[in-house]
């Protein structure tokens, strides 16, 4: 390792400073005494983390991000692995169209998605528009994203541990618990936090498909529109940051024992 | 454990891969208690029906019994075997000891019988205190033991293992050849093994099958593989072997006598079903029980004028080509030090005799 400062190491480090100094202006602003964004700063408050706790709509909102995505990671992430373990161990008759048709959404513009999907939802099945349309919205863009994780855990995945199992006395299904889960685990665990993710931050789709019921991103959008409320989001938005930032820490720390344990060193 | 008593028994047993007939209409019988080996080059069909035993594949026809009941359909899991993988598939979520009690989940053991049967497993298999390890951590003859003890305590009446040795280095492989044999006689159980290496299975097994294009050519005790190949093929798979073909013209007294072309006729031992007179025949020796001299022997023995080509020299024997006139291929002979004749270095390229005696020899039908 050099340790020259050489173009590179300075485009790096500008590269950083413009991706992540914005997102670190909303912590230093959300404890600002002020409702405007500018500097200079006037002076240390919580007063918007106290709105924040005390706004009934922020918190249903929150809510029912939350319940959406834990829900939507879930099914997801099922589907994906079923997909998933379908792909990568079967040739099966049609595998190029059908997987085409599975990676759509992710190279389909969620507007046209979204509309489409509302034309659906309400002409062709006149369906009221809910959380659950919300979530099965979601859970369309998000199974792409689960099954190229899971895919990439399970390609070269030993089918003769599989076999031994078989032979050791167990059941397929059995077999599926004991086994093949617990190998795929990491993935699992990485699929689930991706579209718990995505769900939770995902505007468009959710601005089309849902009713009466928001979701944090829409709400917060909301918000946007009365100045002496930008405090409060902007300690909702420090909020979200840090309980990320320790879900991705914590993520990693899982993936990275996944792979010590579960990668055998050749034979 | 009695012997003789048959413990699996194949009838017709056939698996057809589309128009690859990977098993073609097999039928023997393993004994209890028997170390059987499966031996013959890859692609003949050995893992196929190793992993017919197993129930990962079901015959395409034919029947298998195990222990008197057709357990053709009957999948892996409802099978009183149990298997030593090729790459051992350990499972690498679990530590040794896991790996071990993978298959007693079901057996209905306290929780101290569990651990008795793990740590006996683990004693038998020489890895006492290696059971908290993770798979990772485990050398390739470590795997090969964790596998072979995770099969053993499930108590199967067979224990098949697919070429369990072939991963390891040459040093480690003899090794742990002595100790399955070992272990072997320890549990009695019966064991079936797949190899390709025909001195491993010579070594360890009590009966072998050679295979070839999916059919059991011969199914016999090491020495009578050697001694008595029943076939060409088998006889040029297990060692080396010349071969001389003719015409026989008659047999007496169990020796066969053969018009061999160019040289001259040679007798052979030959089975009491040997073909009638006329028959197209060869007669196979083995290169050590050739002998060579510079003069020509005495009569009633077979002999063959030629001229030494090439010399290998191993100390403890010696490796000679010997060409004949009229043969494509050179003759084979081991000499064995004590008798070995020719010492002097420019022995290549000078005439020699190969002689042999009839009962040295085996007749095998084209």
């Amino acid at each position: 390792m050099s340790k020259r400062f050489d173009l590179l190491t300075i485009y790096g480090i500008v590269f950083l400073v413009f991706l992540y100094a914005p997102v670190l202006l909303l912590p230093v602003f959300s404890v600002n005494d002020a409702t405007v964004a500018i500097f200079p700063l006037k002076g240390f408050t919580l007063k918007a983390y106290g709105q924040m706790v005390n706004n009934p709509a922020l918190l249903a909102a929150l809510k029912n991000s939350l319940v959406v995505a834990v829900g939507v990671s879930v099914v997801s992430t099922a589907f994906g692995l079923l997909a998933a373990m379908g792909v990568t161990r079967y040739k099966l008759p049609g595998q190029g169209p059908v997987m085409s048709v599975i990676m759509l959404p992710l190279v389909v513009p969620s507007i046209i998605l979204a509309v489409a999907l509302l034309v659906l939802v309400r002409q062709v099945f006149d369906i009221p528009l809910t959380l659950w349309t919300v979530a099965a919205g979601h859970i369309l863009i998000c199974v792409p994203f689960s099954m190229m994780v899971l895919m990439s855990r399970l390609e070269g995945f030993d089918r003769s541990l599989e076999e031994a199992s078989a032979d050791l006395g167990e059941s397929g299904w059995m077999t599926f618990w004991r086994v093949t889960f617990p190998i795929a685990m990491p993935g699992i665990v990485a699929s689930l936090l991706m579209c718990f993710t995505i769900s939770l931050d995902e505007y468009v789709l959710a601005f089309f498909l849902s009713g009466l019921d928001q979701t944090l991103p829409i709400f917060l959008y909301g918000q946007l529109r009365f100045p002496q409320r930008l405090p409060m989001t902007l300690a909702l938005g420090t909020t979200i940051l840090i309980v990320s930032t320790i879900i991705v820490i914590f993520s990693e720390i899982l993936r990275r024992r996944g792979v010590q344990s579960t990668k055998p060193t050749g034979l | 454990m009695s012997t003789g008593e048959s413990i699996i028994s194949l009838r017709s047993v056939a698996k057809h891969f589309g128009s690859v007939r990977a098993v073609d209409d097999v039928s023997f019988d393993i004994r209890r208690g028997e170390f059987f080996s499966l031996l013959g080059p890859s692609g003949c069909g050995k893992t196929t029906l190793l992993r017919m035993l197993a129930g990962f594949e079901v015959p395409t026809s034919g029947a298998i019994l195990i222990d008197g009941q057709d357990v053709s359909t009957v999948p892996p899991h409802a099978r009183p075997t149990n298997m030593v993988f090729q790459n051992y598939a350990i499972f690498p979520h679990l530590s040794v000891r896991e790996n071990i009690a993978y298959g007693l989940r079901k057996k209905g053991l306290s929780k101290q019988e569990l651990a008795q049967t793990v740590e006996d497993a683990l004693a038998l298999i020489k890895m006492t205190g290696y059971g908290d390890r993770a798979s990772h951590q485990l050398s390739g003859g470590q795997r090969q033991r964790v596998a072979l003890a995770r099969a053993l305590v499930c108590k199967p009446k067979v224990l098949l293992l697919d070429e369990p040795l072939g991963a390891l280095d040459k040093k480690l492989r003899e090794e742990m050849q002595l100790e399955l044999r070992q272990i072997q006689r320890t549990v009695g159980v019966t064991f079936v093994f797949v190899t390709h290496d025909q001195e491993e299975a010579l070594a360890l097994s009590d009966r072998i099958a050679v295979m070839s294009r999916g059919k059991a050519l011969q199914i016999d005790a090491a020495n009578r593989l050697y001694e008595a190949p029943n076939c060409k093929e088998v006889a040029a798979f297990i060692g080396s072997m010349n071969f001389f073909q003719g015409s026989l013209r008659e047999t007496s007294g169990g020796t066969a006598l053969v018009d061999a072309g160019p040289l001259g006729q040679l007798s052979a031992s030959a089975a009491e079903n040997a073909p009638g007179p006329g028959s197209q025949v060869s007669i196979a020796v083995r290169p050590e029980k050739l002998r060579l001299a510079w003069d020509k022997p005495a009569a009633g023995q077979n002999a063959i004028a030629g001229r030494i080509a090439t010399e290998a020299y191993f100390g403890d024997r010696s490796h000679y080509h010997v060409a004949v006139e009229g043969l494509a291929e050179p003759i084979a002979v081991a000499m064995q030090k004590s008798d070995r004749l020719l010492d002097d270095a420019s022995s290549i390229g000078r005439p020699v005799w190969i002689s042999w005696a009839p009962e040295a020899a085996v007749l095998l039908t084209e």
